[in-house]
C-alpha cells in the first residue's frame, strides 16, 4: 500500500444515513434474503461434504425404515386385494332344488339390500371346473349323475361386508327352505387385513421413533455448526444482524438436511425395491399371478419428503431457540 | 447525541470500572476519550454501543434511553453506531470486501449497493488494492484500517473508536484522523478513545480524560 494512493483515495465522506432502507420501502428484499440464505446454506454444506452426507445418511436411513415397512404392508394390501372378490358367502342349495328354481332364487336374492351381486354356480358349471382342475378323473368318470348341489356365490354391499353384518346375512339365508348350508370364507381375510393394520401402525410407530432421532441429529449438527461460527454470529450482531438474520441460515441448513435425508429415503426404499422386483415376479409366477412390487407413490414421496423437511426444520429451530440464547453480549 | 447521567458500571470480580460519569456530546462533535490502561475508557464505549448494559445511570443515544430499549431495537441501535475495535474484531475466515460488506449485508441491501459502497469504504482507508485479501494476510495496520472501512460502510450518525491508530505508524494516523474530521464536518458525531496524548494535544478537539473509572477533566468544545 503506497502512501500516495491512500493520499489520494482519502476522500470526503458522504453525509451520514441512519439506517439501511426500512423493510417496507422494499418488498423484494425480504424474499432476496430468504433466497441468497437458501442458496448460501446449500454452498455451505457442499463446501464442507463428509460431515454432510454423514448427516444425510443417517436421517436417510431412519426415514427409509418406517417407508419400507409402509410400502411392504401396502404391497400385501394390494395383493390381498386380489383375493377380495371371492364370495363372501357361499350358499349351498338343496339338492332338491333344480337349476330353474336356483335362477329365481337368486333373481329374487338381489332385491336385498345387503346383496351387491349374486352368481349362481349350477351343478353342471361346478363339475365342468372339477374337470379343468384335473386330477379327478377316475372319480368323475365313476359317477353316473352329479352329486354337487347349486351354489349361490353372494357378495355383499361395502356397508354390510363387516363380520356382523355377514353373520346376521348368513343366518338370514339359511332361513330359506331352499338353503342346505352357508360358509363364509372371509374370515382369513380379515386376519390378513388386521395383521397389515398392525404393521402400518408399527411403522408409525417406528416412523414417530426414528422422526425423533431425526430431530435430535439434526439439532445436534445445528448445535455443532453454531458452536463453530461462535465468533461470526458475536461479531455479525455487533454490527447490527436481527436475531432473525442469524438463525435463518441455520433454519435453513436444518431444512435441507431434512430434503436431502428425505431423498436419499425415497432413494433407498426404491432401490431396495428394484432389487426385490424380480424375485417377486418370480414367487408370483409361480402362483400364476402378474403381481408386481409398487413403490412409494407419488402423494405418499411427498408426504415423506414434506415430513423429513419439517423433521430438519424443527430439529434446527430446537437447537436454534436453545443455543442461540444468550449469544448476545447483553 | 451521547448522554451519560451518572453512569457506573461495576464488575463483580473487579469493583468500579467507571463511577459517577456525567457528560453530553452534541450532534456533530468529535471527542478525544483519554486515560491510562485500565482507566475505563473500551468500557465506556461498550455502554454506549449496548455491548453492555451500566450497572446504574443511563445513557442516552439521540434521544433514546438505552436502558430502556427493547431487546429487539439493539440491532437497529448497532446500526446506528459504528463501532472501530481495539481489537478489531475481523473474520478470519472471509476476505477484507466480505468483512466490511457485513454490515451492509444484516441490512439486507442489494448486492449491487453493497459492492459500491464496501469499494467506497475500502477507498477511503486505502485499501481498496487488498479486497480479495483475508486479513490474516494483512499487516496490524491494515488490520486496523479494515475495521474502520467497517465501521463507516453503513454511515453510521454515531463512530465509536478504540484505539483506531494503535497499530499505524505517525503519518498513517494523521491519515486516519483526517478521514474523522471529514465525517465529523458531514455531521457524524464521533468518540476516540485512545492513550496517544501526542497525537491528542497535536489536533485541537474536545477531550474527556477518565483516571481509575473517574471523569476528571472536560476540555469543553473547542
Ligand atoms: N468483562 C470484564 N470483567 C471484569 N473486569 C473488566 C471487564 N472489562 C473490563 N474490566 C476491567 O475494567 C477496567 C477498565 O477496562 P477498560 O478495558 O475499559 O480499560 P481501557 O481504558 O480501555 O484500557 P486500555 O487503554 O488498556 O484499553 C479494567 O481494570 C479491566 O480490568
Ligand atoms: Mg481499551
Amino acid at each position: 500500500m503506497s502512501r500516495r494512493r491512500l493520499q489520494r483515495s482519502v476522500r470526503a465522506p458522504r453525509p451520514p444515513r441512519a439506517r439501511g432502507p426500512k423493510f417496507l420501502e422494499r418488498p423484494g428484499i425480504w424474499f432476496n434474503q430468504h433466497l441468497q440464505t437458501l442458496i448460501e446454506t446449500l454452498g455451505r454444506l457442499r463446501a464442507n461434504p463428509l460431515p454432510s452426507i454423514m448427516t444425510v445418511a443417517v436421517i436417510g436411513i431412519s426415514l427409509a425404515l418406517p417407508a419400507a415397512l409402509y410400502v411392504l404392508s401396502e404391497n400385501l394390501r394390494a395383493m390381498a386385494g386380489g383375493w377380495d372378490q371371492t364370495a363372501a358367502i357361499s350358499l349351498f342349495l338343496d339338492l332338491k332344488v333344480a337349476d330353474q328354481q336356483a335362477t329365481n332364487l337368486a333373481d329374487q336374492l338381489k332385491s336385498w339390500e345387503e346383496i351387491a351381486n349374486i352368481s349362481l354356480i349350477t351343478p353342471d358349471q361346478a363339475l365342468a371346473e372339477f374337470r379343468d382342475l384335473g386330477g379327478f378323473e377316475d372319480a368323475l368318470d365313476r359317477i353316473t349323475e352329479n352329486p354337487l348341489p347349486n351354489v349361490l356365490a353372494i357378495y355383499p354391499v361395502p356397508e354390510y361386508a363387516s363380520p356382523d353384518h355377514l353373520q346376521a346375512l348368513q343366518e338370514r339365508l339359511l332361513d330359506l327352505p331352499e338353503a342346505d348350508f352357508a360358509r363364509m370364507d372371509t374370515l382369513w381375510l380379515q386376519r390378513l387385513q388386521a395383521i397389515l393394520d398392525l404393521v402400518q401402525i408399527i411403522a408409525l410407530l417406528l416412523g414417530a421413533l426414528l422422526g425423533i432421532g431425526v430431530l435430535l441429529i439434526v439439532g445436534n449438527t445445528i448445535r455443532l455448526e453454531i458452536l463453530n461460527r461462535r465468533i461470526e454470529i458475536e461479531i455479525m450482531e455487533l454490527v447490527g444482524a436481527t436475531a432473525a438474520f442469524i438463525r435463518r441460515p441455520f433454519l435453513y441448513t436444518g431444512a435441507w438436511y431434512g430434503l436431502l435425508g428425505g431423498l436419499s429415503a425415497w432413494l433407498l426404499v426404491s432401490l431396495s425395491i428394484l432389487v426385490l422386483q424380480g424375485s417377486v415376479s418370480r414367487l408370483a409366477s409361480l402362483y400364476h399371478s402378474e403381481f408386481r412390487l409398487s413403490g412409494l407413490g407419488f402423494a405418499d414421496t411427498g408426504s415423506m419428503l414434506g415430513a423429513s423437511i419439517l423433521l430438519g426444520f424443527i430439529g434446527s429451530w430446537l437447537a436454534v431457540n436453545h443455543h442461540l440464547r444468550g449469544a448476545k453480549p447483553i | 447525541m451521547i448522554r451519560f447521567q451518572n453512569v457506573f458500571k461495576r464488575y463483580p470480580e473487579r469493583g468500579d470500572a467507571l463511577s459517577a460519569i456525567d457528560f453530553e456530546i452534541q450532534t456533530g462533535e468529535m471527542v478525544f476519550l483519554t486515560g491510562h490502561s485500565g482507566a475505563g475508557k473500551s468500557t465506556l464505549l461498550r455502554l454506549i454501543g449496548l455491548l453492555e448494559r451500566p450497572s446504574r445511570g443511563q445513557v442516552l443515544v439521540n434521544g433514546r434511553n438505552l436502558g430502556t430499549l427493547p431487546r429487539r431495537d439493539i440491532p437497529h441501535h448497532r446500526r446506528q453506531v459504528g463501532m472501530i475495535f481495539q481489537d478489531h474484531r475481523l473474520l478470519s475466515d472471509r476476505t477484507v470486501f466480505d468483512n466490511v460488506a457485513l454490515p451492509l449485508v444484516v441490512t439486507g441491501i442489494h448486492s449491487k449497493e453493497i459492492e459500491r459502497r464496501v469499494r467506497a469504504a475500502l477507498d477511503q482507508v486505502g485499501l481498496l488494492a487488498r479486497a480479495r485479501a483475508t486479513p490474516l494476510a494483512l499487516s496490524g495496520g491494515e488490520q486496523q484500517r479494515v475495521g474502520i472501512a467497517r465501521a463507516l460502510v453503513g454511515r453510521p450518525p454515531v463512530l465509536l473508536a478504540d484505539e483506531p491508530t494503535g497499530n499505524l505508524d505517525p503519518d498513517l494516523s494523521r491519515e486516519i484522523f483526517e478521514l474523522f474530521e471529514r465525517f465529523k464536518y458531514v455531521g457524524v458525531t464521533l468518540l476516540i478513545a485512545t492513550h496517544d496524548f501526542e497525537l491528542v494535544n497535536s489536533r485541537q478537539h474536545r477531550t474527556l480524560t477518565l483516571d481509575a473509572g473517574r471523569l476528571v477533566s472536560d476540555t469543553g468544545a473547542w
